[in-house]
């Protein structure tokens, strides 16, 4: 992999010694070592990495592996309402959603997690109160990340004291895009020292922003070596979110950071992703690019809301032989 | 839940195609019996299954053939150009509506993965005949001078690893310059065509245009030496091709050979290194490796070997060997029992001359002829591996130091059909590019065809060229 080598890659799946801000304290020592390092990784083949996803995207999922992936798929849902318009019971009847998703069938998996603004987050933890469900919060000046860095981590500490599992922060794309790298790497680490011991932190690129695909393999760098535990490709609120091709180049990153440093990191697609059918072409770029030590809903989330439906409206096809309608699975 | 993400089968459907128990030859427009009544088996190379029997040509047959073309060929070229295009646009398009149909039988007779023959093969047909039947009525400003001539009976010879994309590489441009063509398919191979020559029929194509003749090399041979043949394609290995051009030797007759190759696939230090994988793995494994542009020489730049040797294993573990009429197969059977053997045998001499030979864990069907994905190590020049042709899913590492020596490994082989580069700086494809001897050098990227791009060889791997403008040349008398 890319220079400077770290003195030991450690095997797939083996104990890191160290954590990944001691490993690359040569890298993250300045702005330019970090330049250097960042600009050293291997470049990335636009047409060859679409080509690629787009060859995954004609696996053929059917019967078994197709009620596999879907019950997989649902477990692996961030329930998300982000909206200027969010109510207590808004969130409540989200909360609900996440514990039984499919009313009709309370076999279904719960999903992974709800996502909501930082000031519902005591809300949704009552919600889901007992049932597994984490509560994710989008902090950090959700979504432009436009604001002091002492605002983005009292939203942080605020979310985190209010009880949230997972703080999803967004970076600076614009000291990203001026290259001034070092200055989003230190908020990260900030960051993730106010999620302490008790949230797990992701980091949303807003791959659309960062608009070349060599960014996008630098940034999912910059964030798993500041102490990412999940990259993330996007908000959700610009034109292009989660993209085949962009989540299985962050894919390669988490597995290529694995291999070098034995720290595993979750990958969260976010976005744009309505249908079951694009949900099972993803599960099938973790499967086949991370492998399967990336497929569970500890290293691999969707954020989507409206992707659960399809998913519960696809699993009733199944189960029952006959499709359903909207009015057989929840308005959240 | 299960642990684990296992696809399950998803067979193509058989339902779409119809084969018959018996085929005969195609000649003048008819389906008839050879002189003699031959017949042999066509089989299904992943389950040794008879698919059909066909009609074998002999001599007497090659004969008849090229009669009936002759005789078509007065009023097939004084056709407007634009009549010829009429027929050829309506051949492309019954073989986008037939598509599915011709993907899985060509499936089934050759061994190739469905997505392979779907995805790559039929898209292609269907884009030659196309593409071609633009040029038909612009033949004047093709740039051979003004009202340039067909030569007359086109007689091709075409092999079995792409046995409907070979021959619409041969009969799409013999007819739109206004040639009438006797084509001989592969005896391991046969139905596509005979498909095709229903496909003629369907499209009203006047009878003795296209002439179909399933045989042996010994009916290629006839073919081939016919005093009334005014051109000779030839698509095959290069041994063959030497006996070809023997034959023609002091003829009248125009000849385009297309033969064997021995691709370097150079991937420089600073290559986008998880597409480069990809396009190694493009490279050799498509079509089992069956493909004369095969980049069957990697040739790696020594100081990121290790890091891309392991991502290349990593990735050849997730390919997919089985069932070709799944869609989830990568790697489908080998062609033939006879390919198999040779496969087998140049694989352990590469063993027995020191190389390290290393294979992803996967399992072989019990029936059928197959041969998992290969990578040898520790290959020198020196090695038959590294010069012979295997024709087969064997990848052949090479190291280099410096771009001269890249150049220098890469054009040190008798072939010269095919090459690639993997590098993130343009200025270095373009200059490596210009010194590679090969037909076609293909920079971050592998084995992509297009109708309007040229395709032919240097040195052993043959002469002429088919495709784009160029492959117009092999037809006209210029």
């Amino acid at each position: 992999m890319p220079s400077p080598k770290l003195s030991a890659p450690l095997e797939q799946g083996g104990t890191p010694t160290t954590s990944p801000a001691k490993a690359f304290a040569d890298v993250t020592a300045s702005d330019s070592t970090l330049r250097r390092f960042l600009h050293g990784l291997p470049g990335v083949d636009a047409v060859g990495l679409e080509a690629r996803a787009a060859s995954l995207g004609t696996r053929s999922i059917k019967t078994t592996a197709k009620a596999y992936a879907i019950d997989l798929a649902i477990s692996m849902v961030d329930l998300t309402t982000l909206e200027g318009a969010d109510t207590p019971g808004k969130v409540r009847a989200l909360g609900a959603k996440a514990v039984h998703p499919d009313p009709t069938d309370r076999t279904s998996p719960t999903t992974a997690a709800v996502c909501v603004y930082p000031d519902m987050v005591a809300v949704a933890k009552e919600a889901v109160a007992g049932s597994g469900v984490k509560v994710a919060s989008v902090a950090t000046a959700f979504p432009a990340g436009r604001a002091a860095l002492g605002v983005k981590l009292a939203d942080v500490r605020d979310a985190v004291a209010a009880g949230a599992d997972e703080i999803d922060m967004v970076i600076d794309r614009g000291a990203f895009l001026a290259g001034d790298y070092l200055k989003v790497y230190d908020e990260i680490t900030a960051v993730k020292e106010a999620c302490g011991t008790s949230a797990r932190l992701k980091v949303i690129f807003e791959t659309g922003e960062l608009s070349t695909y060599d960014n996008i393999r630098r940034a999912s760098w910059l964030g798993m070596m500041a102490g990412a535990d999940f990259i993330k490709t996007s908000t959700g609120k610009v034109a292009v979110n989660a993209t085949p091709a962009n989540t299985l180049l962050m894919l390669e990153a988490v597995r290529d950071f694995r291999a070098q440093t034995g720290v595993q990191v979750g990958v969260k697609p976010a976005g744009g992703i309505r249908t079951t059918k694009d949900a099972v072409k993803f599960l099938v770029l973790v499967n086949e690019t991370a492998g399967q030590d990336w497929l569970d809903n500890h290293w691999f989330r969707f954020g989507a809301s409206s992707l659960l439906n399809d998913l519960l409206m696809q699993r009733q096809k199944l189960a029952t032989g006959r499709y359903s309608g909207p009015d057989y699975v929840t308005v959240d | 839940m299960g642990s684990l993400f296992e696809y399950a089968p998803a067979p193509e459907s058989r339902a779409v195609v119809d084969i018959a128990p018996s085929y005969g030859l195609f000649i003048d427009g008819e389906f008839t019996d050879s002189a003699d009544g031959k017949v042999f088996k066509t089989v299904s190379p992943a389950t040794e299954e008879v698919l059909s029997e066909v009609a074998q040509a002999g001599e007497a047959d090659v004969d008849r053939a090229v009669k009936a073309a002759r005789k078509a060929f007065a009023s097939w070229s004084a056709l407007p150009g634009a009549e010829r295009a009429k027929y050829l646009f309506r051949i492309a398009r019954i073989i986008q509506e037939r598509s599915r149909e011709l993907a899985v039988l060509e499936t089934l007779d050759n061994g190739k993965p469905i997505k392979e023959t779907r995805d790559a093969d039929l898209p292609l047909v269907a884009a030659h005949f196309f593409y071609y039947a633009g040029w038909a009525d612009k033949l004047d400003h093709a740039g051979f001078g003004a009202d340039p001539a067909p030569l007359g009976v086109a007689g091709q010879v075409i092999p079995w690893n792409f046995p409907l994309l070979m021959l619409a590489w041969k009969i799409a441009p013999a007819l739109a310059t206004g040639n009438t063509v006797v084509l001989k398919p592969a005896e391991t191979t046969p139905l596509s065509a005979l498909f095709f020559a229903d496909i003629c029929r369907q499209a009203g194509l006047p009878k003795g245009v296209v002439n179909i003749l399933p045989g042996y090399g010994d009916a290629g041979a006839a073919l081939v030496g016919h005093p009334d043949v005014n051109k000779v394609a030839f698509t095959g290995s290069t041994a063959v091709g030497k006996e070809i051009a023997r034959t023609v030797a002091g003829t009248s007759k125009k000849l385009t050979l297309e033969l064997g190759g021995k691709g370097a696939n150079i991937v420089f230090d600073d290559a986008p290194i998880d597409q480069a994988v990809e396009g190694i793995v493009t490279g050799i494994f498509f079509n089992q490796g069956q493909v004369c542009c095969a980049g069957s020489r990697l040739l790696v730049q020594e100081s990121i070997q290790d890091e891309l040797l392991d991502a290349l294993k990593r990735r050849l573990s997730t390919l997919r060997l089985g069932d070709p009429l799944d869609k989830n197969t990568d790697i489908g059977a080998i062609n033939s029992a006879e390919q198999l053997a040779r496969i087998t045998e140049l694989a352990d001499k590469g063993e027995a001359e020191g190389a390290e030979r290393w294979s992803p864990a996967c399992e072989i069907p019990s029936s059928g002829y197959w041969f998992a994905p290969t990578l040898f190590t520790n290959v020198t020049q020196a090695h038959t591996i590294a010069r012979d042709e295997i024709f087969g899913p064997v990848l052949s590492v090479l190291s280099f130091r410096t771009p001269d020596e890249a150049v220098a490994k890469a054009n040190n082989t008798q072939y010269g059909l095919s090459a690639g580069i993997w590098t993130e700086k343009g200025s270095r494809i373009l200059a490596v590019a210009n010194k590679l001897r090969a037909g076609v050098v293909w920079s971050n990227t592998f084995n992509k065809f297009d109708p309007t791009s040229p395709f032919g060889g240097y040195k052993e791997s043959g002469f002429g060229r088919e495709g784009g403008r160029h492959g117009l040349e092999a037809y006209l008398d210029v």
